[in-house]
């Protein structure tokens, strides 16, 4: 699979993505920057974590108008895999590509910690290798990691079976646990915690594995003639 | 304007200073060019109080590819690989705004990193306050806490660094005067070292970064003042960062250093344009030709002076090879920063600056920044002021002091500081907060680096020489505890004001103790700072100098620092200690239990020293030990405690054979000491012997308690899990409620 992963000024965690994809997993992967109007030929698009435009008015608020995003809306419309992490997950929302949006932490603090999380859902490309209700242990890194939603949407993502990630333990103050969430038609998916840090063993764990591992599953998959 | 002896006064230049200025001018300096003597001759930028003195230090070795004087130092590690690392001081902006202060500290530093080619791989800060729970200075010390890590997190978590380590101290020597000294560290390949030259006459000097402003304005003079009470009207001083610039500053440098357009290049750092552009010119030999209209301008109407003093952020200055700018200007447009030619490379060697073709100075590079005056200021014995005799110890619950021992602010854990530090960005992290020292590895090798920070105010009051030596050892153990061949060092030497003979005094000694033992532990140095003046009213800070030492070792999977399974052997490296009680007084037991300071710190054998060091990193590297931990502050006790907070909560059951008193036997910090566990004690004994020190098995590890016994005699007997409540989450309560830790515990 070939995958790209956007380059926002600010983006921090590009590298860090990269490096899991062509280092970890073994995949073709290559970087694509904000000013780009196409997405060249690529099987996946990951958006990787950071400060955008140093989060300026609001993470991912400008992001969202960068010339690549248009390019990344056609992309997801066509069906293709889209996984925002951290302030990916932020210009997700900030883009309506997924409902709801990320607000400051419940204490006003940047946290950075192992949480446990629960996988809420496997009927996803970006989760169809692991087990429903398995414990995975990643790395959040935000200050504005809240998830908030209307009721009605927040109802609609459980009906729908679109929550895909839970806090075990709520480290941020997000509505009903929920760490990352699908679009109605689960091809695209937002999570603050960073599953590319958890990718190689030296790292201290491969956890972040059950979710990229999907990901490229089903990328290859897709991207059989 | 005129120069009257007042606007003399003014700029901290005293009268035999004005005077060499008028030497070496042939004439009246101009107000710009007095502004830009004041700043460049401060303590700050010339380090004239201790240039004499830290002419002593050993910087060489066959890594050092860079010692003093540049940016930043440099160290070879191997396959091509260099690492670039210093510490700054930001005590001073710290303390008249926390948040901003310590994030331009951040800021500084990193950009003394990759301005030498070196892309910043990690940071770590080492930071010191008045006590939080203080009724009369508590609520300061709190809110200067709070700002400072929320600065520290603010700049570096956005920038893109992790920050893996670091340390931080609470005592009332700190209550007016708090220390922020921030570390970074890079790394590059040999062939990607620039310095910060102006080589090549004809060449442009080319502006790049955030646009100049107001604000920082003669922040190096303020530096190398002591704090009075018209020191909160310096605020407009404290400059203000944007570490989104400065990350597209980073990348946008590193992309056009690879141009092979740039001769040299140099940060905007304290004194801004005028030490970037004389120091440059000054290393090269050269003259620099500087036109102020071309400078990017926040605000219309900056004289001259208010622009050659600015001290904006995130600005570099370089010098691109003649015909090859527009190359460099392409980079800096693709990353939407201003890159603009203002002046050219000259070969009269000095530094001219105009406005608008109009010469506002023209000062020879070399009087700016190697004429500095250099004084040799008297020193007597250093003050000390603290008794040689303590009280009688005797202690009716051990296990009581046990508990509020780690529920002090200085032992507690820092889990509350470090969670709001991104300590894991860029994947690197092997060993993060909360471990003897750091280690982050070198993707594309198979080498990691490990680094720590260590500072010690109160064995340095007690005696500043036998302190320094003390906590280069501790550093350079902390590095051998997970494996790493410590191999250089950078500090920063945090003072008193150096006019006064005994406080001068403190400063000659430590750095005495630091040549002394740095040569020893064969750890040059390669940089660092120099804080004076570190006083309010009156009062000096404890003599706290800072070290940071980095070491190499192998990648792999460290060896955890706590206990992770029962039933196997303890084993104390280095053996239980013959303190006497003089050398009690420095430790944490006295002040947490007897709120004293008294006697001299811990005696040191520098050789017996170096002999654990090598048997820990033998054991760790050839993995005969599950687990490594430095004994420190807090001695054996809190030691043994920590190894039992890892996430299996493995206790201890240890029984000591030992004629010292109970209270001596636990909390004693003599150094020299590695707890380790192991499943094969016969291996640990054997490499113990052949470097000839002391492995004494005291005990084995136990499910979920920690027991301790000295002759039968039970000295302690604890849960686990009540003791990691307390030490878990003492540093909030003592944030949101200090008064009710002290009752409770």
């Amino acid at each position: 699979m070939k995958v790209g992963v956007v380059v926002f000024p600010g983006s921090n965690c590009d590298h860090d993505a990269w490096y899991a994809m062509s280092q970890n997993l073994c995949q073709e992967a290559e970087f694509i920057w904000h000013n780009s109007p196409s997405l060249g030929n690529v099987d996946a698009v990951i958006l990787p974590g950071g400060f955008s435009y140093g989060d300026y008015l609001r993470c991912g608020a400008i992001a969202k108008f960068a010339p690549v995003m248009h390019a990344v809306r056609k992309f997801a419309r066509d069906g293709g895999l889209v996984l925002g992490i951290c302030n990916g997950f932020q210009v997700l929302t900030e883009a309506g590509l997924l409902p709801g949006a990320l607000v400051g932490n419940g204490n006003l603090k940047f946290v950075c910690k192992p949480v446990p999380l629960e996988v809420v859902t496997t009927d996803s490309p970006f989760t169809h290798q692991a087990a429903k209700g398995q414990t995975l242990t990643l790395p959040v890194a935000h200050g504005e990691g809240c998830y908030i939603a209307s009721e009605e949407t927040l109802d609609e993502l459980e009906a729908e079976d679109r929550v895909v990630l839970r806090y075990r333990v709520n480290c941020n103050g997000s509505m009903r646990n929920i760490a990352g969430i699908l679009n109605a038609h689960r091809n695209v998916m937002g999570m603050m915690p960073h599953p590319e840090r958890a990718s190689d063993p030296l790292m201290g764990s491969t956890d972040g594995l059950a979710i990229l591992g999907s990901f490229v599953n089903a990328g290859v998959t897709a991207s059989r003639p | 304007m005129k120069i009257t002896p007042d606007v003399i006064t003014a700029h901290q230049l005293t009268a035999s200073e004005y005077d060499k200025v008028l030497g070496l001018l042939g004439r009246e300096p101009s107000i710009t060019e007095l502004g830009i003597f004041a700043v460049m001759w401060s303590e700050h930028c010339s380090y004239k109080s201790s240039r004499i003195h830290l002419k002593k230090l050993p910087t060489g070795s066959r890594r050092v590819l860079q010692g003093p004087g540049e940016n930043a130092g440099i160290v070879d590690i191997g396959d091509g690989i260099a690492i670039a690392f210093k510490i700054e001081s930001h005590n001073h902006p710290s303390f008249i705004e926390p948040f901003q202060g310590a994030a331009t500290g951040v800021g500084g530093i990193l950009r003394d990193i990759f301005t030498m080619g070196a892309r910043p791989i990690a940071v770590m800060d080492s930071i010191r306050f008045g006590k939080l729970d203080d009724p009369r200075t508590g609520d300061r010390n709190r809110r200067i806490l709070e700002g400072v890590v929320s600065g520290i997190a603010h700049y570096g978590n956005c920038f893109g660094v992790p920050t893996v380590g670091g340390e931080c101290v609470f005592e009332e020597s700190y209550d007016g005067n708090p220390l922020v000294n921030v570390f970074a560290l890079g790394v590059f390949r040999h062939d990607e070292i620039f310095y910060g030259k102006a080589s090549g006459i004809g060449n442009s000097v080319i502006y790049v970064g955030a646009k100049t402003g107001r604000d920082g304005i003669h922040g190096a003079s303020m530096a190398s003042a002591e704090f009075t009470e018209e020191s909160k009207q310096k605020r407009p001083n404290v400059q203000v960062g944007d570490p989104f610039m400065e990350k597209l500053l980073l990348e946008a440098c590193l992309e056009a250093m690879k141009t092979g357009a740039i001769v040299g290049i140099q940060d905007m750092g304290a004194a801004g344009l005028t030490s970037s552009t004389c120091e440059m010119g000054s290393r090269a030999g050269t003259g620099v030709e500087i036109d102020l209209q071309f400078v990017p301008q926040r605000e219309p109407g900056m004289t001259p002076y208010e622009m050659m003093l600015s001290e904006s952020q995130e600005r570099m200055l370089l010098v691109a090879e003649r015909g090859r700018e527009e190359e460099v200007f392409a980079v800096f447009r693709k990353w939407g920063l201003d890159a603009v030619k203002i002046g050219i490379v000259t070969n009269d060697g000095k530094l001219r600056v105009k406005n608008h073709g109009e010469i506002f100075a023209e000062i020879p590079n070399r009087a700016l920044a190697d004429e500095a005056p250099k004084y040799n200021r008297p020193f007597t014995k250093p003050l000390r002021t603290a008794p040689l005799n303590g009280p009688e110890i005797h202690s009716d619950d051990l296990a009581s002091d046990l508990k509020r021992l780690l529920a002090s602010g200085d032992l507690c854990s820092k889990k509350w500081i470090y969670e709001q530090y991104d300590y894991q960005v860029r994947t690197n992290t092997l060993a993060g907060p909360g471990s003897d020292a750091a280690i982050v590895r070198i993707k594309g090798t198979n080498t990691s680096v490990a680094m720590a920070l260590d500072g010690n105010g109160r064995y340095c009051a007690l005696d500043p020489r036998e302190g320094t030596k003390l906590i280069v050892a501790e550093c350079c153990r902390n590095l051998s505890t997970v494996g790493a061949l410590p191999i250089a060092t950078t500090n920063n030497l945090n003072f008193g004001n150096p006019e006064r003979p005994e406080i001068m005094g403190q400063i000659v000694e430590s750095i005495e103790g630091l040549t002394e033992a740095c040569s020893f532990f064969e750890v040059p140095v390669t940089g660092g700072n120099v804080s004076l003046y570190n006083e309010t009213l009156g009062t000096p800070v404890f003599p706290t100098p800072v070290v940071g030492i980095v070491g190499t070792l192998e990648t792999a999977v460290p060896v955890p620092l706590a206990f992770n399974r029962p039933g196997s052997s303890i084993i104390l490296l280095g053996g239980l200690g013959k303190p006497d009680c003089h050398e009690f007084g420095g430790t944490q037991y006295a002040k947490v239990i007897h709120d004293l300071l008294w006697g001299k710190p811990p005696a040191l054998d520098m050789d017996y020293e170096k002999r654990v060091q090598s048997t820990i990193r033998e054991l760790v590297r050839e993995r005969a030990v599950e687990s490594a931990h430095d004994v420190g502050d807090g001695g054996l006790a809190v030691a043994l405690v920590e190894c039992s907070f890892g996430p299996e909560n493995v206790g201890a059951d240890v029984n000591l054979e030992s004629g010292l008193q109970p209270e001596i036997l636990l909390f004693h910090e003599g150094p020299s000491r590695v707890l380790v566990s192991t499943g094969d004690p016969q291996k640990v004994f054997s490499v113990a012997r052949k470097n000839r020190i002391e492995a004494l098995e005291i005990g084995v590890t136990l499910e979920s308690r920690v027991i301790i016994r000295n002759r039968t005699q039970r000295l302690i007997d604890c849960r686990v899990d009540e003791l990691k409540n307390i030490w878990t989450h003492s540093l909030e309560e003592l944030l949101q409620n200090p008064i009710l830790v002290n009752t409770n515990v």
